[in-house]
């Protein structure tokens, strides 16, 4: 793979004004959204250098979702795998159980202070829509979550979990009937009317501002886990290994490393049944670049564009598109792209269990899967941070089934 | 350069374009460039032809549906070609626009698309979710060609954006409301007409407006105030039902067109 010469000390600066990463990214949308989406950038660049606001946020992810989240040591595990120690990131901890929390409730503060009394999201597997459910609650606003109508027959626990929160799930019938197709019904929802509605995207996927929002959001994972590691070990991590679906955990925790040249980034796919299997969520396995939702990224399409579907054991991974500055991280070669089969994250899904007593996020199952792989590779005294993402007790039915047992 | 005299020609006559859009591939791949022939001869001036794509989201239940329909036949933005190849060989003066995504055309490469396009005789491109900012390598390809690139103005399209669209717009310019016909009907075609004199205070470029045309009155209504009328939806909604009632949908088309033709002519 030929990579293009990069700036460590500039990658932090992206997007550029066009909200571009290199080539990738923008905001290839129709015109019906362009005045909405201008608004949201405006008031996200003002109130984002808003020290009132930046209090407010830093109040909720104290006071509410319970941050700081720790950096735990897993030494057992480590002392097994007999390479470098692993730390994890214990997002899994957070109020709702995920980091989704963390964009949602930056996005309700910006539609708070817009005056939007409406919010939208999608959802796949519904950790985001439980998040923005919450958050929504909280500030007593009107919800409304898109999930495609497969998701709601396979997620039924996480749609009462958004009902009690008081949200309307409307199930989306068209196309492949999960996540991709709620995006494209939560946008035409916020093009019919945006002046009372903010979209809360649950990603950082989609048109310019929110790969960068998103990620902005989240980047207090990578800033903790920083100051963490710096007390913990005296020094910055060797690797951090984080899963990525549409990459919000992995990009929040990646950013405040972005320019520490020691630092490897591993960003890891869902291999699912393999990749010559076809039915994986690898986008960056193949070389396919494309337009998809709003911006320019890998992607997975046929060979007349066709969007493809996607697959994954753990729903959160199962998306065709990816992040544009993962593709663009990707395309420098700052950071790898592996990917890690459904067996595999499984095995590690019950491995962490068992080895540590924490029951981890299909999702982050794959981080953990490709740290088992790297750590043997690494030296005793060298420090990998893998992502928690999530906490596993929302899978533990798709566990059973595969154990052959239901409940 | 079809657009163009298009225009010309309506206008020395007095007259507005009736500019139907169709998916490329319905009711059938074998059946679509028959029934752009049974439009023109119902009164329509110019075509949007549309390429499919999986995840069309700009678009209404009735267009998207009409996408998937298409796309479950197995139609490539290379059959869209062909059907344009085919409309050719007794049509050489309609102007057709092709409408669509970006990622086929993106996957295709700029330089193939614009060459087949051309080659196909296709006179205007419309990408609707590509806007002016990012189609400057799209418009290098297909301004030598003689393609129009086609944009879209909206009811929120701020004036520093309607500035840009029109600085690289050619062919015509389309203007569309999202907001469907609510409301008072009067007061909207009053909104319209604002509308589309602000637009021409930037360009002398014809501008078509879609708006939820669904009959005779509504085309007239739009005509009085536009250089054309484009209608979609309604149309589209009746080629769904060829599975069940066959060619008599086409026929349908042909005379939702009539009536509105007639309309707008003596208006």
């Amino acid at each position: 793979m030929k990579h293009t010469p990069f700036d460590f000390q500039k990658l932090k600066d992206l997007p550029d004004e066009n909200g571009l990463f290199g080539q990738f990214g923008g905001r290839y949308v129709a015109e019906t959204l362009m005045a909405v989406l201008q608004e949201l950038e405006d008031t996200y660049k003002k109130l984002w250098n808003d020290p009132v606001f930046q209090a407010d946020f830093d109040r909720d992810l104290a006071h509410f979702v319970g941050r700081p989240s720790p950096l735990y040591h897993a030494e057992r595990w480590s002392k097994e795998l007999g390479g470098a120690q692993i730390y994890l990131k214990r997002e899994d901890l957070n109020h709702t159980g995920a980091h989704k929390i963390n964009h949602a409730i930056g996005q309700a503060l910006l539609a708070k202070h817009m005056g939007k009394k409406r919010i939208i999201a999608e959802t796949g597997a519904g950790q985001h829509g439980v998040a923005t459910a919450t958050v929504a609650a909280r500030l007593g606003l009107e919800c409304i979550v898109y999930m495609g109508a497969k998701d709601v027959k396979r997620q039924s626990l996480n749609v009462y979990r958004m009902k009690l929160l008081g949200a309307t799930v409307v199930p989306v019938e068209s196309g492949s009937r999960t996540l991709k197709d709620a995006i494209n019904a939560a946008l035409q929802d916020w093009v019919t009317r945006p002046e009372d509605t903010f979209y809360i995207l649950g990603t950082v996927c989609g048109p310019h501002p929110y790969p960068e929002m998103v990620r902005n959001f989240q980047s207090i994972i990578g800033r903790e886990a920083r100051r963490q590691c710096l007390e913990m070990t005296s020094k910055l991590p060797d690797a951090l290994v984080a899963c990525v679906g549409g990459g919000s955990n992995a990009m929040g925790l990646f950013y405040d490393f972005l320019h520490d040249e020691s630092v490897k980034m591993y960003g890891v796919e869902a291999g699912g049944l393999g990749i010559e299997s076809g039915e994986h969520a690898a986008r960056m396995a193949g070389e396919r670049q494309g337009v998809f939702q709003g911006q320019r990224s890998y992607l997975m399409c046929d060979d007349d564009g066709q969007i493809t579907e996607s697959y994954s054991v753990s729903a959160g991974l199962d998306y065709p598109g990816v992040g544009p500055e993962h593709s663009h991280l990707r395309s420098v070669g700052r950071a790898e792209y592996p990917y890690i089969t459904d067996d595999e994250a499984l095995a590690a899904f019950r491995k962490l269990t068992l080895m540590e007593g924490i029951m981890p996020a299909l999702e982050s199952s794959h981080a953990l899967a490709y740290a088992e792989q790297l750590a043997p590779t690494m030296e005793k005294n060298q420090v990998i941070i893998v992502n928690l993402s999530g906490r596993g007790d929302k899978d533990i039915h798709t566990v059973a089934e595969i154990d052959g047992l239901t409940f | 350069m079809r657009i163009k005299k298009c225009f010309e020609g309506l206008s020395s006559e007095g007259r507005k374009g009736l500019m139907p859009y169709i998916t490329g591939g319905d009711p059938l791949l074998a059946k679509t460039a028959e029934t752009m022939h049974t439009m023109v001869a119902n009164g329509a001036n110019l075509i949007e032809l549309g390429f499919p794509f999986s995840d069309p989201v700009a678009d209404g239940p009735v267009v998207a549906a009409a996408h998937e329909r298409v796309l479950s036949q197995g139609v490539t933005l290379n059959d869209v070609f062909s059907i344009v190849t085919e409309f050719r060989k007794t049509d050489n003066t309609t102007p057709i626009v092709l409408m669509g995504y970006l990622n086929p055309v993106e996957i295709m490469g700029y330089q193939v698309f614009a060459e087949k396009a051309a080659n196909a005789g296709v006179d205007g491109v419309l990408i609707v979710d590509l806007p002016v900012e990012f189609a400057g390598g799209l418009v290098a390809e297909l301004r030598p060609r003689q393609i129009d690139i086609i944009n879209l103005i909206t009811p929120t399209t701020t004036d520093e954006r309607i500035a840009k669209i029109c600085s690289m717009a050619s062919g015509f310019v389309y203007y569309v409301s999202v907001k469907g016909v609510t409301g008072s009907h009067a007061l909207d075609m009053e909104g319209i007409q604002a509308r589309v004199s602000h637009i021409k205070s930037f360009t002398d470029l014809p501008v078509g407006v879609g708006f939820g045309i669904r009959d005779g009155e509504s085309a007239a209504a739009i005509s009085s105030v536009a250089d054309g009328v484009i209608v979609g939806s309604l149309l589209v909604a009746e080629l769904a039902k060829h599975a069940e009632e066959g060619d008599a949908c086409i026929e349908r088309v042909g005379d939702h067109l009539s009536v509105m033709r007639k309309a707008m002519d003596k208006h």
